[in-house]
């Protein structure tokens, strides 16, 4: 299990940014991280990956465990190679080497040369469109197997619990579909744990077994997605249903309702 | 239109060619910095020189057959670069470039002049066991000191460039010149990286400071060979390796061609500066180079 215990972040020594998240993805589930822009969402996934420190920032109070051991004070490369690996919003793939490069550069820290030989392949079998492109540089590949690719990539490690940010970000609907199949395949055929950061709460929930709610760097509401799907203020404000479960135009909420705060 | 002398054309041309492949070598080190790390290393010329030194002091100082010589050479530089990184350059990390800029700049003069403080003003030799008679093919007048700086040159090119294309590690040292954050986020462990390009370029500082001491002679002169980097870098494109290489050999021709041509009805110099002249041209018309990276863009 993946926890976070009522952590801080802060960046450059002033600005807070996190303030007392504590949340936590159990082995083999689907936990969603849903907020608005600018909630926290993503300073909360690197604060786990390590990759804050790249950025000027630090996990000033609480800490993070997998299974009891903390992550918080070790470098990225790290916590991957403890079993936790982060998948950028943005499709940041290694855009001058090619599809089957990139895959080889995500097993980076693994040394078994057969594994990852093998490891290609079961990307290729879940990917098969990746495999037709697999000498194309990977700048030159669509939104949707550029997410693909970022997806077989971070997969390439074996990773216990990986991180997925946005992964329905710019894509055709069809595409999402695909992809979040995939997300569901990561738990039911290779059981993983997933830490899902959406904005599309519909979506999230649609697969999550549990969610949190995040505002302003705080965890304002969480429980089973089950739950949190039947919450009236989630229907409102994430899913744009009203009581009677018709589709409701973002404008007619009253302009003061807009940005409701949970106190947590 | 009168003849053209296209046997001394040729002569100059292929004399340019193998002089040339010793500046991409001198380049690729160069390249690999700004690749890896995207920092600038304005020492690179010096890091030469200082490794002519070596080799120079080692044989004659301590009086070592050439080949011990060399690796001595080789070995002060990686370690030489390897420390470089860990005490001056890895405290500015994530600082701006200029800071980098200036901190290689400075050490550029802080080489020269250790070196002749400690190995004096003089012009000192490396003696390679390469003969002065000159090779003769066909209508070319090749001397050997340049077939075989160009020989280890293309070698260790070729080499380097299966290597960075091939192994793991290559792939890896790519993935972190693509992307940093990317290549930590995917476990590499960019700081080893960084040490491994600068050690690179260690060695292949080396290898020039041997070949371009072997035959210019080592003194502090020896670092103007790291000037000529500049318009290599900027014909081939800052961050390829193939460029750099292609660079090396057009300067070198160009070189050796305005030497020939040029420098008698002047009175000489231009083939000083006719490279930096081309190197302003493709500033203008191309300036990312021949080969260098064009942003990616997807219709």
């Amino acid at each position: 299990m993946l926890a976070l215990n009522n952590i801080e972040v802060v960046y450059d020594h002033a600005i807070l940014v996190l303030r007392g998240v504590s949340l936590q993805a159990k082995e083999g589930q689907i936990t969603a991280l849903l907020g608005a822009n600018g909630a926290g969402k993503t300073t909360t996934l690197k604060a786990i990956s390590g990759l804050l420190r790249s950025e000027r920032g630090e996990v000033t109070k609480g800490s993070v465990e997998l299974d009891g051991d903390r992550l918080d004070r070790l470098l990225p490369h790290e916590v991957v190679g403890r079993g936790v690996v982060q998948v950028f919003e943005g499709r940041r793939v290694f855009e001058t080497l090619t599809v089957e490069e990139n895959l080889t550069a995500g097993a980076h820290s693994r040394s078994d040369r057969r594994a990852v030989r093998d490891g290609i392949e079961r990307i290729f079998s879940t990917f098969p469109v990746l495999e037709e492109r697999r000498h194309l540089s990977a700048g030159y590949l669509s939104g949707g197997e550029q997410q693909m690719l970022v997806i077989g990539r971070a997969l390439m490690s074996d990773p216990k619990v990986v991180l997925l940010d946005e992964p329905s970000l710019g894509l055709a609907p069809q595409i999402i579909e695909e992809i979040f199949d995939v997300i569901r395949r990561l738990k039911q055929e290779q059981h993983r744990t997933v830490l899902l950061v959406e904005q599309n709460a519909s979506l999230a929930l649609g697969i999550a077994d549990h969610g949190y709610v995040m505002e302003n760097g705080r965890i304002v509401l969480d429980g089973p997605a089950a739950t949190l799907r039947e919450n009236s203020d989630i229907k409102e404000f994430y899913l744009g249903l009203n009581e009677a479960g018709t589709r409701k135009s973002y404008r007619d909420v009253k302009h003061y309702r807009r940005r409701k705060r949970w106190l947590g | 239109m009168p003849d053209l002398p296209w046997r001394f054309i040729l002569i100059l041309s292929a004399n340019g060619l193998l002089v040339g492949s010793m500046y991409a070598l001198v380049a690729l080190g160069f390249v690999l910095i700004y690749k890896a790390t995207d920092a600038i290393n304005f020492a690179q010329g010096e890091f030469v020189m200082f490794a002519g030194f070596l080799a120079a002091g080692a044989s004659n100082l301590a009086g070592f057959p050439w080949w011990i010589s060399a690796l001595l050479a080789l070995l002060g530089m990686v370690v030489f670069a390897f420390g470089l990184e860990r005490v001056v350059l890895r405290p500015l990390l994530g600082r701006p470039v200029i800071a980098v800029v200036m901190a290689t700049l400075g050490l550029g003069f802080v080489l020269r002049g250790t070196a002749t403080l400690a190995f004096g003003g003089g012009t000192q030799t490396i003696p390679l066991p390469v003969g002065d008679e000159p090779f003769l093919l066909g209508p070319l007048i090749l001397p050997p000191i340049e077939l075989v700086g160009a020989a280890v040159s293309l070698g260790f090119l070729a080499a380097f460039g299966w290597f960075f294309l091939k192994s793991r590690i290559g792939v890896a040292m790519r993935a972190v010149a693509s992307n940093q954050q990317v290549a930590m986020a995917m476990g590499i462990n960019v700081r080893r990286y960084f040490a491994l390009a600068w050690a690179l370029a260690g060695v292949v500082s080396a290898l020039g400071g041997v070949l371009w001491g072997a035959m210019l002679g080592v003194d502090n002169q020896l670092a103007l060979v790291g000037l000529k980097v500049f318009p290599v870098m900027i014909l081939g494109g800052l961050d390829s390796i193939l460029g750099a290489v292609v660079g090396g050999l057009i300067v070198g021709v160009v070189e050796s061609l305005s030497a020939g041509f040029l420098d008698p009805l002047v009175g000489g110099g231009t083939k000083d500066f006719i490279p930096y002249l081309l190197m302003i041209a493709v500033l203008m018309v191309r300036p990312e180079g021949i080969f260098g990276r064009r942003r990616i863009e997807r219709v």
